[in-house]
């Protein structure tokens, strides 16, 4: 048996250096959620596990003119219980809220979540759309890579050796905007999304002048759907542009066929949230509150 | 609510076991521990059939740490032999190639070797030592493909029993049986409607939150004590004698409080491994499943293949009925085929009945009891079909259901004449109930089904201690697993006539109470119900002796009302009543302790009826079926609490929605199970349902003093069907293949969408 190391870092630094040192066998620990589940089940292990929930910089949130840094070991129920960020960007943060189950949103975190890797991860659809940007600490230098980049396959990320994801940092947007994440899941809870759907939008008047969607558990990482976007920009989000916008969401997916859906199944259902996501969205932009009353939003 | 005839029964006091439960006190399996303990663990295998040509368990042994390692060869070969067990029949010989593979392994997760070691991880490191050497078969899973001539044979021995003509070479068709009532070929010629529907049903687990384990301890003089969870220790003890040919009386069973069971915890898996480890290491040898290993190698309950042919007359009169099960038996016979077959058309009285069952084996494992075996898939395919009859001839579901209803005196197609039973009470109580009486809301639709289930009887013993200040102790041997202790505590004071929390509830060790036969068959509350009534005569019995000695009076001149002895009538005299505490103060002068026994084998459990009534939505874009409104509405005899038979009705609904909706086993292209674990094997969650409501009937059952009737198994059958059928009238589809996961409606929708535009 070899022992595994605990080592509780005090500064982003200190995480990064340990990190370091481990040489490939390191882990960091946030809420644990993904870790202790992978170590028990044998998937896993650490020759050092590192706490970083001891770094105040990576359990806090803070705003400046209008964009929200996010720590990445922030527990996903201090976000939801963050109100300026909850009205600012309420489908990242229903996103977030959507990682495990009530008990597990007490430890969860939105920087786990990413580093995880799954391509069905909840909260990186909202944040793909969001355009949220990553801030990665090495042993020597700090890093930014947008959110969409940051993946490179299941359970793959694309930090180098002795990185570690230090924040999330979602821009300042104009008043005029919204957003909102669906995920199709059999259940109402406890489960894992067989497509989830990020859609951010900015509308002048009855226009939209300018959208992102994110769409995740569809292909090996969460995709950026740039033609889904193009088609809702400069629309009135009428019949057509949904359509096309849908269409777009529908042609992006790669699936597979497994346990959890068919590719039929998934591709038809990517189109279905992009329509749904856009609607709560539109009306969040309007300032007409739409709560997501269920996760399919029906 | 309370029942006027009675004081106690009726009432809803806390549970004798509540307080430990909720506060984490109460001793689940896994929370037992001896001092030097060892870990075992089971080597699985990794293939659906395979040869084991040899298993060399030297490397394992030899791993410092490493204190004994069994494979088949440590287990007595046994006979061709079928015993019972729960409401299932199992075969000796098979049982040990169950718990350890013998020959050949006969599904993904069969045990092959087990180890036992100082510590866990030192075990699962013994296990990748011991080296199995395969010689892999082709695998078969589904029934059908199972059936079919070519098919790869399971067991080289195995001859259809019943056959005809007569088997002439081996198959994997176990068993084929047969009932019949009437001419089907008259009634189907007189009928004015005919509907013919293929079903299927797939594999489903018990779902029980508590995984297998077992402690076990094994002495040097011969003596074995084993602490497990279990439906049945005294079936554990019985299993464990017979597979490690030991004698009975050798071995002492204490069952753990029990993480749920729902019929899969009447067989054992581990405890014969624990025993064995234990003798050939000196040790005691505590072994857990993991859920993983819970779904690979426990349970499950079969999936079926259900053909149904239904004849009517235009007024809903059910004229014939036929209907053919193919069931999935897993590696080894022995299907829940037989209950599948008598209760398919029990609802109803109908003159023509013809019904054939297969049982049939296939790569899968073998399957195990789960509440009311067999029903809900015979069930399923005839409450459909029944549905579309009443769609065909625009009737109410339940008026024709009345329409059809059995009643006292009506002969079942598998020979029973029923007695006095509440199939038409609880259509009725259905039909008045707040829910069907509510017109269903836009977007959603209604579907009613009913179901039925015999309930059992058989062996219980109880006993009925005094304590010296007259509270008392109500011994019986059976676990816990759906408030029973609470029920027999409340006969045992209506009985007495003192209160509820005078009356201590224990359920006993092996050794310390006659035999029980398991927890199952919903007998518990009927049957050692019974035994505790009678138990606690025999205590009034000598309590009143006790008075008579104390008084100087004939026994006879003694009456026991209200918890006192009183003299009978003015003419034996004026005596002050004599409490159940005085008589105990006393009873070292009137002669030692006061104690009262019974057990008996019972008969004449009444069967049961249930009729559900769901109102659901179906998302026509995403195939989500989201449940609004559910009611249960069941016979049960009399609620002794009726808290506990509410939550019988819940449970048992909200296993048959996960049934309908998204429980399945799925299998990959190696016979493989690709869910074993809760996460992509989705039983409903809390958030996922409204409240069950329930209508409780009350028929009581005739040959029980109080009534009682069984009330666990009956609300697993009609939800099936009651989903499917509001599935078909919310979308106009009728789903013939469960489950109705949202990929499969989605598909269906889509595929059905341009014939419903057409037409």
């Amino acid at each position: 048996m070899t022992d595994i190391q605990f080592k509780v870092a005090k500064t982003v630094r200190e995480a990064a250096s340990l990190m370091a040192a481990a040489k490939g066998k390191g882990r960091i620990l946030a809420g644990g959620t993904d870790l202790l589940v992978q170590m028990k089940a044998g998937m896993v292990t650490p020759g050092t596990i590192i706490d970083v929930k001891k770094i105040a910089e990576m359990v806090s949130i803070t705003e400046t003119k209008g964009s929200y840094r996010i720590g990445a070991a922030t527990p996903a129920a201090v976000i939801g219980e963050h109100k300026k960020l909850r009205k600012a960007w309420p489908g990242v943060v229903e996103a977030i809220n959507l990682i495990g189950s009530t008990q597990v949103q007490g430890r969860a975190s939105a920087g786990g979540n990413l580093c995880n890797a799954s391509p069905a991860a909840d909260s990186v659809p909202a944040l793909v759309a969001a355009g949220a940007i990553v801030t990665i600490q090495g042993a020597k230098t700090r890093r930014q890579v947008p959110v969409e980049k940051f993946n490179s396959g299941p359970g793959k990320t694309t930090l180098k050796a002795g990185e570690i994801v230090v924040s999330l940092t979602l821009p300042a947007r104009p008043k005029t905007s919204g957003d909102a994440y669906l995920r199709l899941i059999p259940r109402t809870e406890m489960d894992i999304a067989v497509v989830g759907v990020g859609v951010s939008l900015t509308m002048k008047g009855d226009t939209c002048v300018s959208a992102r969607v994110g769409l995740g558990a569809v292909a090996p990482t969460v995709l950026l759907v740039e033609a889904a976007a193009k088609a809702l920009t400069g629309s009135k989000l009428d019949a057509k542009a949904l359509d096309a916008a849908a269409n777009a969401c529908s042609a992006a997916c790669r699936p597979i066929d497994d346990k959890r859906g068919t590719i039929r199944y998934r591709t038809k259902i990517a189109g279905v949230l992009l329509r749904r996501a856009t609607a709560i969205a539109a009306d969040r932009a309007k300032g007409i509150s739409r709560p997501a009353h269920s996760q399919q939003g029906h | 609510m309370s029942n006027p005839k009675y004081k106690w029964i009726g009432t809803r006091p806390d549970r004798p076991d509540g307080a430990d439960k909720v506060t984490g006190r109460a001793r689940f399996a896994a929370d037992f521990n001896l001092a030097g303990q060892l870990i075992g663990k089971v080597l699985r295998s990794p293939h659906a059939h395979a040869r084991i040509k040899s298993i060399d368990t030297s490397k394992a042994l030899a791993l410092p740490g490493v204190k004994a390692v069994v494979t088949a060869k440590d287990f007595p070969e046994q006979a061709d032999l079928t015993v019972p067990a729960g409401e299932m029949q199992v075969n000796l010989r098979d049982v040990t190639r169950n718990i350890m593979a013998r020959e050949k392994v006969l599904y993904e997760g069969h045990a092959v070797a087990a180890v036992a070691a100082t510590t866990e991880a030192i075990a699962k490191q013994a296990l990748s030592l011991i080296k199995v050497d395969y010689q892999i078969l082709p695998h078969v899973i589904d029934v059908a493909e199972a059936m079919k001539p070519g098919a790869p044979v399971l067991h080289e021995t195995l001859m259809t029993e019943g056959a005809k003509p007569p088997a002439t070479k081996p198959s994997n068709i176990a068993k084929r049986i047969e009932f019949a009532k009437g001419d089907t070929k008259a009634g189907f010629a007189k009928a004015e409607v005919i509907i013919e529907r293929s079903f299927t049903t797939q594999a489903v687990h018990q779902g029980y939150i508590e995984p297998h384990a077992a402690l076990a301890s094994a002495s040097e003089d011969g003596q074995v004590q084993i602490w497990s969870t279990t439906q049945g220790h005294f079936q554990v003890r019985g299993f464990c004698a017979r597979l490690l040919n030991m004698e009975t009386s050798q071995i002492r069973v204490t069952p753990s409080e029990i993480g749920g069971g729902f019929g899969g915890k009447t067989v054992v898996y581990l405890e014969p491994l624990a025993v064995r480890l234990s003798q050939k290491s000196g040790k005691p040898v505590k072994m857990t499943m993991s859920r993983e290993d819970v779904f690979r190698a426990s349970g499950p309950a079969p999936g079926g293949n259900v053909h149904v042919k239904i004849g009517a007359m235009k007024d809903g009169r059910i004229v014939a009925g036929e209907c053919t099960v193919e069931m999935q038996a897993g590696a080894f016979p022995g299907s829940p085929v037989g209950p599948a077959c008598m209760c398919s058309f029990a609802c109803y009285d109908i003159d023509n009945v013809f019904i054939v069952g297969f049982d049939v084996v296939s790569n899968r494992p073998k399957v195990a009891a789960y509440r009311a075996p067999g029903a809900p898939i015979s069930s399923f395919a005839v409450e459909s079909t029944i549905d579309m009859l009443c769609q065909q001839l625009n009737m109410d579901p339940i008026d024709l259901r009345l329409k059809n209803a059995a009643t006292k005196g009506t002969k079942t197609a598998y020979g029973v004449t029923f007695g006095v039973i509440g199939m038409v009470e609880t259509l009725q109580a259905a039909k008045d109930s707040p829910h069907y009486k509510t017109p269903v809301k836009p977007g959603f639709a209604r579907g009613v089904a009913a179901g039925f289930w015999f309930n059992v009887g058989a062996d219980s013993s109880a006993a009925a201690h005094v304590g010296e200040d007259g509270t008392v102790t109500v011994i019986s041997g059976n676990p816990d697993i759906g408030g029973s202790r609470a029920s027999l505590a409340l006969m045992a004071a209506e009985e007495l006539g003192i209160d509820y929390d005078k009356i201590r509830p224990v359920i006993a060790d092996t050794a310390s109470i006659g035999f029980n036969f398991v927890t199952g068959g919903s007998r518990v509350t009927f049957a050692t119900g019974l035994a505790v009534v009678n138990s606690v005569r025999d205590l009034i019995r000598d309590l009143k002796s006790r008075a008579a000695k104390t008084w100087g009076v004939d026994p006879d001149g003694v009456i026991w009302e209200n918890g006192m002895a009183k003299p009978a009538g003015s003419n034996v005299g004026t005596f002050e009543p004599l409490s159940i505490a005085q008589l105990a103060a006393t009873a070292g002068k009137t002669g030692g302790p006061i104690n009262g026994h019974a057990q008996l084998n019972v008969t004449g459990a009444g069967p049961g009826f249930g009729v559900h009534v769901c109102d659901l939505a179906v998302d026509a874009d995403t195939g989500i079926v989201t449940i609004g409104r559910y009611t249960a509405a069941q016979d049960v005899g009399t609620a002794i609490h009726p808290s506990y038979v509410e939550g019988q009705l819940q449970g048992g609904a909200v296993q048959g929605i996960g049934w309908a909706l998204n429980e399945e086993y799925i299998y990959n292209a190696q016979g493989r199970l690709a869910n074993a674990g809760f996460l992509d094997y989705r039983i409903p969650v809390a958030s996922d349902l409204p409240m069950i409501e329930t209508v409780l009937v009350e028929v009581p059952n005739p040959t029980h003093p109080y009534g009682v009737r069984g009330v666990g198994e009956v609300p697993i059958i009609p939800p099936l069907a009651t989903v499917g059928n509001a599935v078909a009238r919310a979308t106009g589809l009728r789903m013939l293949d469960l489950p109705l996961s949202p990929p499969k409606l989605s598909a269906a929708l889509d595929a059905a969408r341009p014939l419903m535009a057409a037409e």
